[in-house]
């Protein structure tokens, strides 16, 4: 079993380092629903963590569980070695978590800069009365937010819509929009709900590449969800895999694609 | 042709970042705020300042506020009229308490107080949304209303139950009153509208404006990337409530003289700033500008064509003055929903190509 301190090699190289984040047996239920059944896990400092399963097996529960969307009604939030207590989703924000949405959850009556600079929210200290002056503290403030949002508009490659309003972008656009609002603020745990949802084989091979030098430039840790199995293996260093709820498997690619029990979750098991 | 942008390269975020991007518009600008300065005051006369001027610098203030809340911030408010009025009285009882202080900081601390006001009758929108706040402001325009009309603390005992405002001067030129000199009034009112124009600029361009619009357009994303809307929300009433109040302030103080609180600052004066938001359009600052002038000009415009010109009888040019803006309301409203802001914007874009559209 892995140490909780020490970290690990990953097959093509990269040192992946101490747990980021830990969840113990967490349990949620909505009345007598239980969406997430007694899991535990742990997410490790820059690596790409995938969480798997078939539809309804709460996977997304589980992203809003660690985003501070939902509470669990048992089990513990480890973040950087402390227990979070419980708190609202902006307060979770502020510790370094970032995330995109499965049905894209952008700004649309804004520009695409004004979504990306939303995401550098962390980063603005003036007051109100200072922004109401505009000249000195606010306008620094807003030059040196707006270096750090180009670099990240270049880096994803979205210099051409930077003044456009998102509500005339393209669905793949879109997805590229919110994932460096994400970025934009910097987050220790980037969070992606089915980043490739939706999208067609091209589309999907540069979110994917992007995914990949997020991750090797930055050295951000991600945790995604995703469906598409080939992207998945491909991509993480380690996969959860769940179904009804429960963890039924927990490991490399290779590890969870070998697991009985996962085929079964996947492929179906007769029951005679 | 009238219209460019060629050429015109900016080389920091700074240069990008500014209110009017386009050397064009900047000149513009320059030029409407000289002309505003500097020679409209000089050939002003009461006609044009009570039936015109003052009406539309007071009203664009007003539709500012009540833009930085709707058009902003997305969170509806019916409660417009309720807080010029406590704008005009917290005015009237500090000019009547402290006679020798300017009445700059008269009208500026009736603003700070009705900003008070507002994000107390802000705190239900943490919890409703839509036309449930609507009706919730509602409840505090017909309570603000009540208030004053019953408590005889705020009216200062007068036996008719208004408000007069004394004579107050600034700088020893008298603003308030029934001597004041109408370039005096005109540029009073002026200061304020630039001023309050400038902040809410500099607001809504800045990482305020940024969280009010994430509120706006999407509150639960918002709150996932950051946004307190505790915070957004009443900074948003607080803000918008500040010019709201200013604006009562000085439409009591500097435009009427004189007011009674059902009469003046009654629901009709909430839908009346609420349409000059929704014709001027919502989320721009030009667009508040516009809606308080169309709606100051229309009826001037009408009454002037209609019984001075045309000769017809005052009472059906009246009655006709409510069918023509209810008949504009509800074509904009199916025309151009982005109001006047929008076709202003088409406009530029149409005449930046002139004459060679292609």
């Amino acid at each position: 079993m892995l140490d909780s301190f020490e970290g690990y090699v990953t097959e093509d190289g990269r040192k992946i380092g101490g747990v980021v984040m830990e969840m113990k047996n967490i349990t949620l239920r909505f009345g007598g629903v239980v969406a997430i059944k007694d899991i535990s896990f742990d997410i490790r400092e820059g690596e790409i963590r995938a969480i798997i399963g078939p539809n309804g097996a709460g996977k997304s529960s589980m992203l809003n569980v660690i985003s501070g969307f939902y509470v669990p009604q048992e089990g513990e939030v480890w973040f950087h070695g402390a227990k979070r207590p419980p708190m609202r989703p902006f307060e979770v924000a502020q510790q370094g978590i970032a995330r995109t949405f499965q049905n894209i959850a952008l700004f649309e009556g804004m520009s695409v800069l004004d979504n990306v600079m939303t995401g550098r929210l962390g980063y603005m200290k003036t007051n109100i009365f200072q922004q109401a002056l505009w000249k000195g503290k606010a306008e620094a403030e807003e030059t040196e937010n707006r270096e750090a949002v180009e670099k990240i508009i270049d880096f994803l490659e979205i210099q051409h819509i930077r003044k456009t309003p998102v509500s005339r972008l393209p669905y793949g656009l879109k997805k590229r929009v919110e994932l460096a609002r994400a970025l934009a603020a910097e987050p220790k745990l980037l969070l992606l709900d089915e980043p490739m949802a939706g999208m067609n084989v091209e589309e999907k091979e540069d979110m994917s590449r992007f995914i990949l030098d997020v991750n090797d430039e930055f050295g951000t840790t991600i945790a995604l969800i995703e469906h598409d199995m080939g992207v998945v293996m491909d991509l993480s260093d380690r996969v959860v895999v769940m179904d009804y709820g429960k963890k039924i498997g927990d490991g490399t690619p290779d590890e969870v694609r070998n697991n009985q029990e996962v085929i079964d979750a996947y492929l179906g098991v007769s029951h005679d | 042709m009238f219209y460019r942008e060629a050429g015109d390269f900016k080389v920091s975020y700074v240069d990008d970042s500014q209110t009017f991007p386009i050397k064009f518009d900047r000149y513009r600008y320059y030029v409407v705020l000289a002309v505003a300065f500097g020679i409209i005051p000089f050939i002003i006369n009461d006609y044009w300042a009570n039936a015109l001027l003052l009406p539309f610098l007071i009203y664009a203030i007003a539709a500012i506020g009540l833009n930085i809340l709707v058009g902003y911030c997305g969170q509806v408010s019916l409660g417009t009229g309720g807080f010029m009025a406590v704008g005009a009285y917290a005015c009237y009882k500090l000019m009547t308490a402290f006679p020798d202080v300017s009445m700059f900081i008269h009208v500026i601390l009736a603003g700070g107080i009705t900003a008070i006001v507002g994000v107390l009758f802000g705190l239900p929108s943490l919890r409703i949304k839509g036309f449930y706040l609507a009706v919730a402001t509602l409840a505090a325009q017909f309570f603000l209303v009540w208030l004053f009309n019953r408590v005889p603390w705020f009216y200062n005992y007068s036996a008719s139950g208004q408000i007069n405002a004394p004579e107050r001067d600034v700088f020893g030129i008298i603003i308030t009153g029934p001597n004041a000199p109408a370039w005096a009034t005109y540029l009073f009112c002026l200061i304020f509208l630039t001023v309050c124009a400038v902040i809410a600029r500099n607001l809504t361009r800045g990482t305020t404006g940024r969280t009010w619009m994430a509120i706006r357009d999407m509150d639960i994303a918002a709150e996932i990337i950051g946004v307190n809307p505790l915070k957004a929300k009443l900074t948003a009433f607080a803000v918008s409530s500040f010019f709201v109040g200013i604006s009562g302030a000085l439409f009591f103080a500097v435009y009427l003289g004189a007011v009674e609180v059902g009469e003046v600052f009654g629901i009709t004066k909430s839908f009346l700033v609420l349409f000059m938001i929704i014709i001027g359009g919502l989320g721009s600052i030009f667009g508040s500008f516009a809606g308080a002038a169309f709606l100051v000009l229309l009826p001037v415009v009408l009454k002037v064509v209609g019984a001075d010109m045309l000769g017809w009888p005052t009472d059906i040019v009246a009655h006709l003055q409510l069918v023509i803006v209810g008949g504009l309301i509800i074509m904009f409203l199916i025309l151009e929903p982005h109001g006047l802001a929008q076709l202003w914007r088409v406009a530029k874009e149409k005449l930046r190509l002139w004459p060679f559209p292609h």
